[in-house]
């Protein structure tokens, strides 16, 4: 039990140096302008096809399904206001960061972990390249910037899949529906969507590049670190969303 | 078998002094109170059983270890006491070949080369670091693979572009892991080569691990052999196997099927 106690807090030492060094490593030059872009690329723009898919659904179903209990109280034409809600304040951004999980915390989690096995981190290293900065920092920054951009961009293919989902029953223009959708969201639900999608793609560059960097050797290490770059980004997330919520309803 | 040249090695001059240094992984004592010296243009060959410490060694000198005790001088330089960016301009005067080569396998060949180069050397134009990285290449013989990916090549061709891409910073001292490691004859025989002819044409001090014994005899100007977490014997490949201690006969035999 001691044994385990000790090797949990060593663990969480470990974590808090790869934290420190993020930060110090971000605000020292030179900086990575150019890996960070390529990144940017990689984690945002590769990842559009997905995210376009799974946020149109997402928006299509949630409309569907919450229809009936609108209909009970005669209340149909509330979906907008419905939707838009629920999709800005909470599904664009978990939508968004389960998708990233998936998929950019795995691969980041596996890319590096394979590059440790095959010491092309330690030659880097050798050769005069600081790989923290390199391949930590640029990773983390472009996750922490691309996650809020995805999201912004699911929270409108969301709405358009829920718009389909309304006029597939209902006649609506779609003037009026946008006008519903601004009327019923606040400044205050975007900036809480906003804040959640940094803090989730933070979450997910930094657990997947720590799983990725520390990983064992061997390809046994490689498969681990994709599999725990998922499991724990999404673990966190979830955990961050709760923690989220109830600070929103304490500031009011 | 091509034979070495003379090469004139300053044996006042030691470039690296890995002085009294011991480290352990836990329980495991690896390298106990060692000390070894590497001379100026000298090709050193460092031999022992898998698992001894050869490839510990190196990590302390190019820093990406840290010793338990001792020190090791590189190039004048306390590495063990050097701040993380003092480390990183030293490091710029070692090269260093890993065992699997370490390619970036993502990038091409030209971009492996040019990584270096680029990140290190930022005032230089695209024509310089063009005609840099097609001159290493053509060192090392294997210009036509400059657009290849790393997963094209074969295993020698692997290790001759880790050297180039080593040797595109002009290095003072080389170090290779295992440089024959899982090659054929024919293909060891020519990275033996390779190794005399960067000791030649840069002028570089170089450590070689290995417990290949043909490569040993043909690039090494002196031999270390690591024994038990110490180097107990230390000279000519001649002296080293002149003896009957049992852990260093069967070596001798074993490559050379005696």
């Amino acid at each position: 039990m001691a044994k385990k106690i000790e090797t949990l807090l060593l663990e969480f030492a470990k974590i808090h140096r790869f934290l420190m060094r993020f930060f110090r490593e971000v605000v020292s030059p030179p900086f990575e302008f150019k890996e960070i872009i390529r990144q940017c690329y990689e984690i945002g723009w590769k990842s559009f096809p997905l995210i376009s898919l799974t946020g149109f659904i997402v928006g299509f179903v949630f409309t569907k399904q919450s229809r009936p209990s609108l209909e009970d109280f005669g209340a149909t034409s509330w979906l907008p206001n419905l939707i838009s809600i629920a999709i800005v304040r909470a599904l664009a951004p978990l939508v968004t960061a389960l998708i990233a999980s998936g998929k950019v915390g795995s691969q980041i989690g596996a890319e590096l972990s394979s590059m440790n096995v095959t010491e092309q981190i330690d030659a880097m290293e050798v050769s005069g390249t600081n790989p923290f900065k390199f391949l930590i920092a640029s990773r983390i920054l472009a996750t922490t910037l691309m996650i809020p951009v995805l999201c912004f961009y699911v929270a409108g293919i969301g709405l358009a899949g829920g718009y389909l989902s309304i006029i597939s029953k209902d006649q609506l223009s779609i003037l009026s529906f946008i006008t519903q959708v601004f009327e019923s969201i606040t400044a205050k639900d975007v900036f809480a969507m906003v804040f959640r999608a940094v803090v989730f793609g933070f979450t997910i560059g930094f657990v997947s590049t720590y799983v990725g960097y520390y990983s064992t050797k061997g390809t046994e290490g490689v498969g681990k670190a994709a599999n725990a770059a998922v499991v724990a980004s999404m673990f966190i997330v979830f955990i961050e969303e709760l923690l989220i919520v109830q600070i929103l309803a304490l500031i009011g | 078998m091509e034979q070495k040249k003379n090469v004139e090695i300053d044996y006042n001059d030691a470039v690296i002094h890995v002085d009294h240094v011991s480290k352990s992984f836990g329980d495991l004592h690896v390298l106990r109170d060692v000390d070894l010296k590497l001379y100026n243009r000298e090709n050193l060959v460092v031999l022992g059983r898998s698992g001894t410490g050869k490839s510990v060694l190196i990590k302390l000198i190019s820093g990406l270890l840290k010793p338990d005790a001792g020190d090791i001088h590189v190039l004048g330089e306390v590495v063990n006491h050097l701040k993380e960016k003092e480390l990183r301009e030293l490091r710029l005067r070692i090269g260093f070949s890993f065992q699997n080569s370490a390619l970036y396998d993502s990038m091409t060949v030209r971009e492996n080369l040019e990584f270096p180069l680029v990140r290190n050397k930022r005032n230089l134009t695209r024509a310089e670091i063009n005609k840099e990285v097609e001159d290493v290449l053509d060192g090392v013989g294997l210009l036509r693979t400059i657009n290849q990916m790393p997963s094209e090549l074969s295993g020698g061709q692997r290790k001759r572009i880790g050297i180039a891409r080593t040797l595109i910073l002009r290095p003072d001292i080389m170090m290779y892991d295992e440089p024959t490691a899982g090659l054929d004859p024919i293909t060891c025989l020519d990275i033996n080569s390779l190794i005399n002819e960067v000791q030649e044409r840069y002028k570089t001090s170089s450590i070689i691990i290995t417990h290949d014994l043909a490569c040993a005899k043909m690039v090494g100007d002196r031999v270390a052999m690591l024994l038990d977490g110490r180097f107990e014997r230390v000279g000519k490949f001649s002296e080293i196997f002149d003896t009957e201690d049992e852990r260093v006969k069967p070596f001798y035999d074993y490559n050379f099927i005696v």
